[in-house]
């Protein structure tokens, strides 16, 4: 069962949106919600919602993943468009029992910041549900090089990534096998209040720690006989490539920017 | 001049012992030389000081005294301990925890990345050592998805694509079921048919039984070196120290003390059926 849990929330596929440059996609994905903070009309909105819909659509991600990414904020949501609906002044559209009114203004602030938030979730979850988590961290890593002048270490930032994801089955796998052990002696992990279950799963981060330290020295020792001395002096069998796609992608995306700043300054 | 690929000489290894102040001796003088070409087993109990050499091999750990040569390099000399890791490649014990990344051939490639190789070099390094352990379709698999055997052919195949000259394997079937254990000692066969200096560390008996020379180690020293034949004819020696002896040696002990008359170069069991059969 363990060995089947996806890492990330990658949607494995082909499109032209999974094979375009993690670079590219990151750096778009930053343009686009900074786009939705520009945008403060309705035209600008719209626009931004059939970019994102045109992009879902050629990505080939079923709709109901994405919609799973939405389900732990629609809380939020609600709450943020219950509010703005009642707390904005202005010219009264209906009157409630308690003084509540709703107001012209209050409503069109509620349904523009809720579609706002539904795109920005929509457009930052596109980015991992097309790109391997790999890849982001190759991207991440070539986006943060030039910061190196500052001290950044983005090599080793990058690498701390990769090793993450590499070993979070290996730590699961290792607390199950803690847990098993813990259970055929008695331990119980299933009853009691949220406190007392809280409780007996620290017997099982000692032995976790421990062992993730024990991983920790051997993998460190496995690096270094295979020569590896950080990231100075070191090439990529697959060097990130900008190809035609990447950068008519660009362009599109820079034509959606300027469509956004002229509604939002001009119209 | 002499073809050694490894020269040790006198090495001693200490262990701080942190509690008591007293440091353990793991290898204790230790001299040793391994020919280019040779298929060299060692073997010795748990705590026989056979990992901390191995790791003294390719400067892991670097001597308490004594000096190791790789092709003739010290490997306490800092300058070029990358070109000593390089000639000695080094496979572990636990498949799980020498796998860098979470895609197989990007695995393969972290060594030759770290050596700075061109990119289409590395593709092709990648590619020929994935086929040598027949893990090629399985290239864009993630590790974690893959058994024992086949994450310990990663591993091997990680090392061949830094095209070492020697690979040093630490007790590399220790973790794995029989099927993932005869994949590895034949790939690991093949490679010393291939040219590559081979030094395995093992506890199993019948894989030492495979290699040219067998070193025995016990508390930190060398106990006896020599063919496999030389070695397991003393197999009373062996038993004293409480390892095993191969299957067929034990059988033709046996049917010696009976009466029949077992030649003493038989080790492997498929000699000793050979031999009953005719």
């Amino acid at each position: 069962m363990i060995r089947d849990i996806t890492l990330g929330q990658y949607y494995p596929g082909d499109s032209l949106i999974h094979r375009l440059d993690p670079r590219i996609k990151i750096i778009t994905t930053i343009a686009y919600i900074a786009a939705l903070f520009i945008a403060d009309g309705f035209i600008g909105l719209a626009t931004s919602a059939a970019v994102i819909f045109i992009v879902t659509a050629v990505s080939r991600v079923p709709l109901s993943f994405i919609m799973r990414g939405l389900k732990p904020i629609f809380f939020i949501i609600i709450f943020t468009f219950i509010i703005n609906l009642f707390m904005i002044p202005g010219e009264t559209l209906i009157s409630l029992f308690w003084g509540l009114t709703i107001t012209k203004e209050g409503l069109r602030t509620a349904v523009f910041m809720a579609v706002r938030l539904v795109l920005l979730i929509i457009g930052s979850s596109l980015l991992t549900l097309t790109t391997k988590p790999i890849s982001l961290t190759d991207g991440i890593e070539s986006l943060l090089k030039p910061l190196k002048v500052i001290k950044v270490p983005a090599h080793e930032l990058a690498m701390m990534m990769t090793i993450a994801l590499r070993f979070i089955p290996t730590l699961l796998e290792e607390t199950d096998k803690i847990m098993k052990a813990q259970q055929a002696r008695g331990a119980d992990f299933e009853s009691g209040n949220i406190f007392h279950r809280a409780k007996s799963l620290i017997p099982i981060l000692v032995p976790l720690f421990i062992s993730a330290f024990r991983i920790a020295q051997e993998l460190a020792m496995a690096m270094e006989a295979r020569c590896y001395h950080g990231g100075d002096n070191r090439t990529r069998m697959n060097a990130m490539k900008m190809r035609a796609g990447d950068f008519v992608f660009m362009v599109l995306t820079l034509a959606f920017i300027g469509i956004i700043i002229c509604e939002r300054y001009f119209i | 001049m002499n073809d050694s690929i490894l020269k040790i000489e006198n090495l001693i290894f200490e262990y701080a012992q942190y509690e008591d102040g007293e440091n353990v001796r793991a290898v204790d003088d230790v001299s040793l030389e391994i020919e280019r070409g040779s298929f060299t087993a060692i073997i010795g109990r748990n705590g026989s000081g056979k990992s901390t050499l191995a790791k003294n091999i390719n400067g892991l750990l670097l001597p308490t005294s004594g000096t190791v040569y790789v092709n003739g390099i010290d490997t306490c000399d800092e300058s070029q301990i990358w070109e000593v890791r390089q000639t000695v490649g080094m496979v572990f014990q636990n498949p799980d925890n020498q796998l860098v990344s979470t895609i197989v051939e990007d695995d393969v490639a972290f060594g030759p990345e770290n050596m700075g190789i061109a990119p289409e070099e590395i593709r092709l390094r990648v590619d020929e050592a994935l086929k040598a352990v027949g893990m090629y379709e399985h290239r864009k698999k993630a590790p974690h998805l893959l058994s024992g055997g086949q994450k310990q052919r990663i591993a091997i195949a990680g090392a061949i694509a830094m095209k070492p000259e020697c690979i040093v394997f630490d007790e590399p079937t220790a973790m794995l079921d029989p099927s993932g254990r005869r994949d590895v000692m034949n790939i690991i066969k093949d490679l010393n048919k291939e040219g590559i200096t081979v030094v395995l560390i093992t506890h199993f008996m019948e894989e030492a039984a495979s290699a040219d020379r067998v070193i025995i180690m016990d508390r930190g020293v060398i106990l006896a070196d020599g063919t496999p034949q030389e070695i397991f004819k003393e197999s009373d020696k062996i038993r004293e120290i409480n390892l095993d002896v191969p299957l067929a040696v034990n059988l033709a002990d046996r049917l010696r003390k009976n009466g029949i008359d077992v030649p003493q170069n038989i080790i492997s069991t498929e000699e000793l059926i050979e031999w009953v059969l005719s």
